[in-house]
């Protein structure tokens, strides 16, 4: 998604005089086509995501929409307090751009692994937190949401898979129908949840595919009534089962009385010693389409045992 | 200082013939007294300064007016002070300070119109200040972004990120103020994380160092009206104040961060700010 976002962000700072782009130090062969386009509109703030977020929110509080880049962790943990009193409490139009949540920056290690993000970030009362599925839904994402008058995080993916259906703020995408399990999916894990689903249907299994794209507003109407359809269902999500997406749908079974049996794949804790590539690392912690077949296979034979 | 006898009951607006610095000062003694809470020292210490912006430094309305960011939000007793004697507030929202339900808590919020960004958590102001100095240039906005900060603020290491920002953008419109009252919560800064050479430190970083004393409203207001807000640096006024400042038993005691005044405590100290105000 790095080229849906540059590209669309330059369009938009083409359009709209009020667009900022900064970088803590990050995005190098990236953001250049918006920096040559733009070199008064773009700052390279240096190795200092706190002052990023500060310096964004004062710009913001004059009226400019800046968008602050990094590697989702350090976009979000490392700024986390000057998020919440700056752009949240003020409610600026502040965006904050992470690159590779989850495991992406896998061979990196466990410093470089954003599998908070989602959780924290929800946690901010009107921050909208925004997880494109691919890049036309990065693309749409960013033009829909760019003028609306609060923070924002979008959580983008290093990758390129494509997941059908569009983007909408608020609403679940659903790629695939099928009434014995639904496979609940954060953004980009949608493909292997795809992937999950064609391998069920080959053992007899029909699965719905939900993709959860957005929280704060979270598509939670959309959920209840996919959850409604299904005896059981299992969140997909690259980050903690606690805090995000899994937490999201144990929230909507429970606030609407549903019989729905949930398990949750994602990681239980914070990986210590494991690094590898995304594969290797997506197998290791059950976010792997077979992992997530089996998840879902087990548990239909658990609950009819 | 010579004391006199409790001749005033500070319970309505301070006599219009006390310098503006003084009634700020009085407001401070009456609300923390009334509410029995406050961080008396550290507002005692910037009321000087905040007479100074507020009486007649900041200029403007509207989005192109002056910021004015207290990064030190603990002392918002002499902010809240200058916005009733500046006509930002009025005497019935005063009052409420630090009462059930009230806008005017012991930090600043900007949920306050007059009040343009929230502060408390310490660090955060140098930031915002720069993000908006920063924007005045980019809006073709003719202002300048003042920014209050402690000595012991100078602590966190997200201010040196926004002074290092500040000063490779050569934002020349912000204006750093250092409330240097050598004070910091539990203890003299000397003691506890040491700041000096704190002019070498700034000047290091790129800035343009004032050294004045923040208690000297004529300085103050010189060495502001000299800054050229047009500069390739951003400046910063190194104020060498007195924690307490204008109440003597108060003077350079830690104490008097926390703890309310004493009926006795409150009458005394009131009468000695109305008497080194009056005209002799």
């Amino acid at each position: 998604m790095r080229a849906a976002f540059v590209e669309t962000l330059t369009a938009l700072a083409e359009r709209d005089p009020r667009v900022v782009l900064m970088t803590g130090d990050l995005g190098f062969n990236m953001l250049e086509p918006f920096a040559e386009r733009f070199p008064d509109r773009f700052f390279n703030v240096g190795v200092a995501e706190q002052n990023m977020v500060g310096v964004a929110t004062g710009l913001a509080e004059s009226g400019l929409i800046p968008y602050v880049y990094s590697i989702a962790t350090f976009a979000t943990m490392r700024p986390y307090e000057f998020i919440r009193n700056g752009p949240v409490l003020h409610q600026l139009p502040v965006r904050i751009v992470g690159m590779g949540g989850g495991f992406e920056y896998g061979n990196n290690g466990a410093t470089h692994y954003s599998l908070e993000d989602v959780g924290i970030l929800r946690m901010q009362r009107g921050l909208t937190v925004i997880v494109p599925a691919d890049d036309a839904h990065a693309r749409d994402a960013f033009e829909q949401t760019y003028a609306l008058p609060r923070p924002i995080y979008y959580r983008l993916s290093k990758g390129s898979q494509q997941i059908p259906g569009d983007f909408e703020l608020g609403r679940l995408t659903t790629p695939r129908s099928g009434g014995d399990i639904a496979l609940i999916a954060l953004g980009p894990t949608a493909s292997d949840a795809l992937a999950a689903a064609e391998q069920l249907s080959a053992q007899g299994v029909e699965a719905t595919v939900a993709v959860v794209e957005s929280f704060n507003p979270s598509p939670v109407a959309d959920l209840a009534e996919v959850l409604a359809g299904v005896p059981y269902a299992v969140s997909v999500e690259s980050h903690l089962v606690d805090g995000g997406l899994g937490t999201l749908v144990s929230e909507v079974i429970a606030e609407h009385g549903l019989p729905t049996r949930l398990r949750r794949c994602g990681l239980a804790d914070l990986p210590r010693g494991t690094t590898g590539s995304l594969a290797f690392l997506k197998e290791e912690f059950g976010l792997s389409p077979s992992a997530i077949a089996g998840t879902a296979t087990s548990l239909v034979a658990s609950a009819r045992r | 200082m010579p004391t006199t006898s409790f001749r005033q009951p500070h319970t309505g607006t301070p006599a219009a013939n006390l310098p503006l610095r003084h009634r700020i000062r009085l407001h401070i003694l009456e609300q923390s007294h009334r509410a029995r809470f406050g961080h008396i020292g550290s507002a005692l210490s910037i009321a000087d300064i905040v007479a100074v912006l507020y009486g007649g430094v900041l200029r403007g309305t509207g989005e192109d007016r002056e910021r004015f960011i207290l990064s030190k939000g603990h002392a918002v007793l002499a902010l809240y002070a200058a916005l009733y004697e500046s006509g930002r507030i009025d005497r019935a929202t005063l009052n409420t300070y630090c009462a059930d339900g009230s806008v005017l808590g012991a930090h600043p919020e900007h949920v306050l119109d007059p009040i343009d960004f929230s502060t408390g958590s310490l660090g955060h102001g140098l930031s915002y200040g720069a993000g908006s100095a920063l924007a005045a240039r980019l809006l073709g906005q003719d202002r300048r972004t003042f920014v209050l900060i402690s000595d012991a603020e100078l602590n966190e290491g997200s201010v040196w990120e926004a002074t290092m920002f500040a000063a490779h953008h050569q934002l020349g419109s912000l204006v750093a103020i250092i409330d240097a009252n050598g004070q910091q919560a539990c203890g003299p800064t000397q003691r506890i994380l040491d700041l000096e050479p704190l002019a070498a430190r700034w000047q290091a970083f790129g800035w343009s160092v004032h050294e004045v004393d923040g208690h000297d409203v004529d300085t103050l207001r010189a060495t502001i009206d000299a800054i050229d807000p047009t500069s390739p640096q951003p400046h910063v006024l190194i104020a060498r104040t007195t924690a307490g400042s204008g109440v003597s038993f108060m003077e350079h005691q830690v104490a008097w961060r926390y703890f309310p005044l004493t009926d006795e405590q409150y009458a005394a100290a009131a009468a000695e700010v109305t008497a080194a105000g009056e005209p002799r």
